[in-house]
């Protein structure tokens, strides 16, 4: 359809700009990351950004795609911001090169590129990678100990051996026994740097506010996502306190500011109306709390966002919202 | 300005207004044009059918079309001259398609008929809504709706509101700003007409913050006429100059695309119509001229009084186009459209004329795949999905966009407006109900042909049997005959006088005359069954006919806005069909912009979707 017709007059927006302040937005967690956990973060967002582009680049030119137009609009930066954010600071270069390659290769353009995928690319990459390689997918740097930057840059490029001198190389199930461990107290998780967890968190919030306050993103899915979390968080807190630890480690903890305002929000991936992304979110932060304290995983987002991924095209076409003046028929 | 609760309709969008740059100035009166081109055709429903012919002289106000059906409005001459074509014309359409016109060279006097005030008062309601449809008041907000018909309230539901909409929310239009600040007192006196003729209990003056001076003058108007009637500020959003908007907001109603709304006790008219229809009854003067806001991309931009029939592009001279001007904008650019031809005449619809630059208008960016983010959804005042109805519009699923609304639809245009994937999503939908509307109709066409072949089927056979009858009937009558014959001769020859008897029901009927000579292909049984077959079939039809009336069709039953809305997307298609010949080709194109607006209806019961 080539002639043009009303409106004539439009919003000055565009796919970039909604990326651009979704980016914006991660900057203050970013910074808090980088002043608590060390610069690590910046050679990882660095790597992702570079696969990413160059992934996209690569996968547009064999689809035929227009180049310029597509790369410029900010969607495989956010995936791959998003993969560096949740992947360990100290994983190793290539685990994240691998990591976003799984995200725009296999999970966006081969469902059809952007808009089409109907999963979260970045929780495709972390998924992937948890299974495949457990190990560093659970190198987190230690409690306590900071780690100097030289430090954090020779282990992301393998320059010293990894294990040695790993604060906190734990398996699985040594995570999951700290987890266990620490639950009762409330407190940040042992295994991350002192308290660095919950201040990054309060960030990522700050920032998800903003989307929020600039209508990228709705009230709905973090509401619903942190409220049914926290909820159930509470309860079973409230039944078992030395057992459970309580709501607020779990809303401070782990990827769940993260998640709730960043990754669940994907406006492609998620529900569409105001009462699908209620029960989208909601069922992403119970899956998230059951995965992350009963399941076999550090951290439950990721599978809970992909499980509600698939519930979606179910969960949008019974919560079709009543149109103009049918709501009472 | 009283205070009272206002409701919210969902979605809208704040688009910038760029109206000031027009209400400097006061309204002035553009000059004669060199020709004017009234359209028959300028209101829903019926065609006016012409007065006049090529070389009549006609004065100023003189009716030149006539209403076709109680759906319709009168034209009339806008100035004195001489008939120079009656016939097809440029048209202020979308499409670009012709339409039927009464051209008339202006003699330069203006010189009006007799114009008869009247005091409607003392009329019969009835006869003030003929004369109403005679003087041609259609709703000038740009729906162009037969006023008269708007003025009936429902038996059933007594009528509470009188909205009177000065929203005016479509960026650069100033048209009803300035109407209101000068004429403000000929409103208040048209809007008692309507009051009168409604009878509501309350009347609403809805006008959005961004006019105070209009405000104020309306305000002051209602209290030196001694009215009641209410001026309330609404927020300046946009679509809040949309009737069922600002419907919902003065009266927390929302009227349904399937109901009118005075069966919800609530009616709207435009500040300008009522301004017509006071003109109208209290002057005399038929809607022979508007005012027409000229703005964009000229020198002095402001608003005017202007004949119907002026060529859009002399008129826009007058403002000063700039040297950059690229085309001309009916309507605002929110809803109007690029018009096709820049001599098309103003016609009664026409509001504001836009002169479109590529400065003030850039290109659109290239569309962008749909990332789901739902700001189109959020901007809907109706309250649809728009990106699911896209969804399914490009993959021509038109009946998954029925399900999703798309007739509620009022292409208000603020789901293309805040897209940033800029997707011309109104565009997707005008092309999906246009396809939809042809279907039907191709639907429709198909069925009107069975129809017709089976009634002609029937008639051949009725036909057919009554040669039959016929033939039988002349037999007997034969048979009687020779029988009277032989009657006769046998009394006189003194045989009894009974043997006649037998032969007169031979005249009545073939009976079971054993003398008919064998001519009635019929046997008496078969006749009798084919007759009784014959009226099975009747009643059978009739019925049919009865089931097709009660039924409400999808095509059937419109509503004039909806029949209006097909003409419009049967023009629209026809322009789609123009410009992508090789992918809508459909063999039987109708000239839309100036056939009926409703399709004929033939008597079928196909079991068309109906809500
Ligand atoms: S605004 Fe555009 S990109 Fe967003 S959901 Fe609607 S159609 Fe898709
Ligand atoms: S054009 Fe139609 S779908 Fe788009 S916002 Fe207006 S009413 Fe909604």
């Amino acid at each position: 359809m080539e002639f043009s017709t009303s409106p004539y007059l439009l919003k000055d927006t565009s796919v970039r700009r909604v990326m651009t302040q979704v980016l914006l937005a991660l900057v203050p967690g970013i910074i808090a990351y980088v002043l608590l956990i060390g610069p690590g973060i910046l050679a990882q967002l660095a790597i992702a950004t570079l696969t990413a582009l160059a992934a996209e680049a690569a996968m547009l030119r064999l689809r035929d795609k227009p180049l310029a137009l597509f790369l410029g609009d900010g969607s495989a930066v956010v995936t791959a911001w998003l993969v560096a954010l949740t992947f360990p600071p100290v994983a190793p270069w290539w685990l994240t090169v691998v990591g976003v390659l799984f995200a725009i290769i296999i999970a966006k353009h081969l469902y059809g590129g952007l808009g089409q995928n109907p999963f979260n690319p970045a929780m495709i990459a972390f998924a992937v990678c948890i299974v495949s390689f457990p190990a560093l997918m659970s190198q987190w740097p230690g409690a306590g100990s900071h780690l100097a930057p030289g430090q954090q840059f020779d282990w992301i490029f393998g320059l010293t051996p990894r294990l040695d001198g790993m604060t906190s190389a734990t398996p699985l199930d040594a995570l999951k026994t700290a987890l266990r461990a620490d639950e009762g107290h409330s407190g940040p998780l042992p295994f991350l740097a002192g308290n660095a967890q919950a201040v990054i968190a309060l960030c990522y919030l700050a920032g998800g506010l903003f989307l929020v306050w600039r209508k990228v993103i709705t009230w709905h899915i973090p509401t619903a996502f942190l409220g049914a979390m926290g909820l159930l968080a509470g309860l079973l807190w409230l039944w078992q306190p030395a057992g459970f630890a309580n709501p607020v480690f779990h809303l401070l903890g782990g990827g769940a500011m993260l998640g709730a305002f960043f990754i669940a929000t994907d406006p492609v991936s998620g529900a569409t109306t105001p009462r699908g992304k209620l029960i989208f979110a909601a069922g992403v932060g119970l899956l998230a709390y059951i995965i992350r304290v009963f399941g076999g995983y550090p951290d439950g987002i990721a599978f809970a966002v992909l499980i509600m991924n698939i519930c979606v095209p179910l969960i949008d076409m019974t919560t079709q919202p009543k149109v103009f003046g049918m709501k009472d028929q | 300005m009283g205070l009272m609760q206002l409701f919210k309709f969902k979605g809208g969008v704040k688009p910038a207004t760029n109206k000031a740059q027009s209400v400097t100035l006061p309204i002035a009166k553009a000059p004669l044009p060199s020709v004017v081109a009234v359209p028959l055709h300028q209101s829903i429903g019926g065609t006016p059918r012409p007065l006049v012919q090529v070389g009549d002289k006609v004065l100023k106000g003189q009716m030149i079309g006539e209403a076709d059906g109680w759906i319709s409005a009168a034209v009339h001459a806008p100035t004195s001259g001489t008939v120079r074509e009656v016939g097809m014309y440029a048209a202020a359409h979308p499409s670009g398609l012709l339409t039927d016109c009464v051209v008339i060279e202006p003699d330069g006097e203006d010189r009006w008929i007799e114009r008869q005030r009247v005091d409607y008062k003392a009329l019969p309601p009835e006869q003030v809504r003929e004369l109403l449809r005679d003087m041609g008041v259609v709703g000038l907000g740009g729906a162009v709706f037969p006023s008269h018909a708007k003025t009936q309230a429902s038996r059933s539901v007594p009528m509470e509101e009188l909205v009177i909409n000065g929203a005016e929310c479509e960026p650069y239009i100033t048209c009803d700003d300035l109407l209101m600040r000068e004429r403000a007192a000929e409103v208040v006196k048209g809007i008692a007409i309507f009051r009168d003729l409604l009878q509501p209990k309350k009347v609403l003056i809805g006008i959005e913050d961004n006019k105070p001076e209009a405000a104020a003058a309306m305000a002051e108007a209602v209290k030196a006429a001694g009215e009641d009637f209410q001026v309330v500020s609404v927020p300046t959003l946009y679509p809040a100059g949309g009737a069922k908007q600002l419907i919902r907001v003065l009266t927390g109603k929302e009227v349904p695309a399937n109901k009118r709304s005075t069966d919800m006790g609530v009616q709207c008219f435009n500040v300008a119509t009522a301004y017509t229809a006071w003109r109208a009854l209290g002057h005399g003067e038929p809607v022979i001229s508007r005012l027409v806001t000229l703005t964009g991309n000229v020198a002095e931009p402001r608003n005017y009084e202007v004949l119907i029939g002026t060529p859009m592009d002399e008129l826009l001279a007058i403002a000063g186009p700039k040297p950059d001007t690229d085309g001309i904008i009916m309507g605002g650019p929110m809803m109007g459209f690029l018009v096709p031809e820049a001599k098309a005449p103003v016609v009664k619809a026409t509001n504001c004329l836009i002169a479109h630059s590529p400065a003030l208008f850039p290109p659109k960016a290239p569309e962008m795949p749909c990332i789901r983010c739902g700001a189109c959804a959020q901007a809907c005042p109706h309250e649809l999905q728009p990106f699911q109805m896209y969804w399914f519009a490009r993959a021509k699923n038109f009946g998954k966009t029925q399900e999703y609304n798309i007739f509620d639809c009022i292409e208000c245009g603020c789901c293309s407006f805040v897209c940033p994937s800029r997707i011309p999503l109104v565009q997707y939908f005008r092309f999906a109900k246009s396809e939809i509307w042809a279907r039907e109709r191709d639907k429709k066409a198909a069925d009107g042909a069975k129809t017709r072949f089976e009634f002609k089927q029937h008639r051949d056979e009725r036909e057919k049997q009554e040669k039959a009858e016929k033939l039988a009937k002349a037999a007997a009558a034969q048979a009687a005959k020779k029988a009277a014959e032989a009657a006769a001769a046998a009394a006189s020859e003194g045989a009894p006088a009974e043997v006649a008897a037998p032969a007169a029901p031979l005249a009545t009927g073939p009976g079971d005359t054993p003398a008919g000579p064998a001519a009635a292909p019929l046997s008496p049984e078969e006749a009798a069954a084919a007759a009784k077959k014959a009226a099975i079939e009747a009643a059978m039809a009739r019925a049919k006919a009865l089931r097709t009336q009660t039924q409400p069709q999808n095509t059937d039953n419109l509503t004039p806005a909806q029949q209006q809305e097909v003409a419009d997307i049967e023009a629209r298609r026809a322009r789609l069909r123009e410009i992508a010949k090789t992918e809508l080709v459909h063999a039987d194109a109708p000239p839309a912009a100036t056939a009926p607006a409703a399709p004929a209806a033939p008597a079928d019961n196909s079991d068309t979707s109906e809500k």
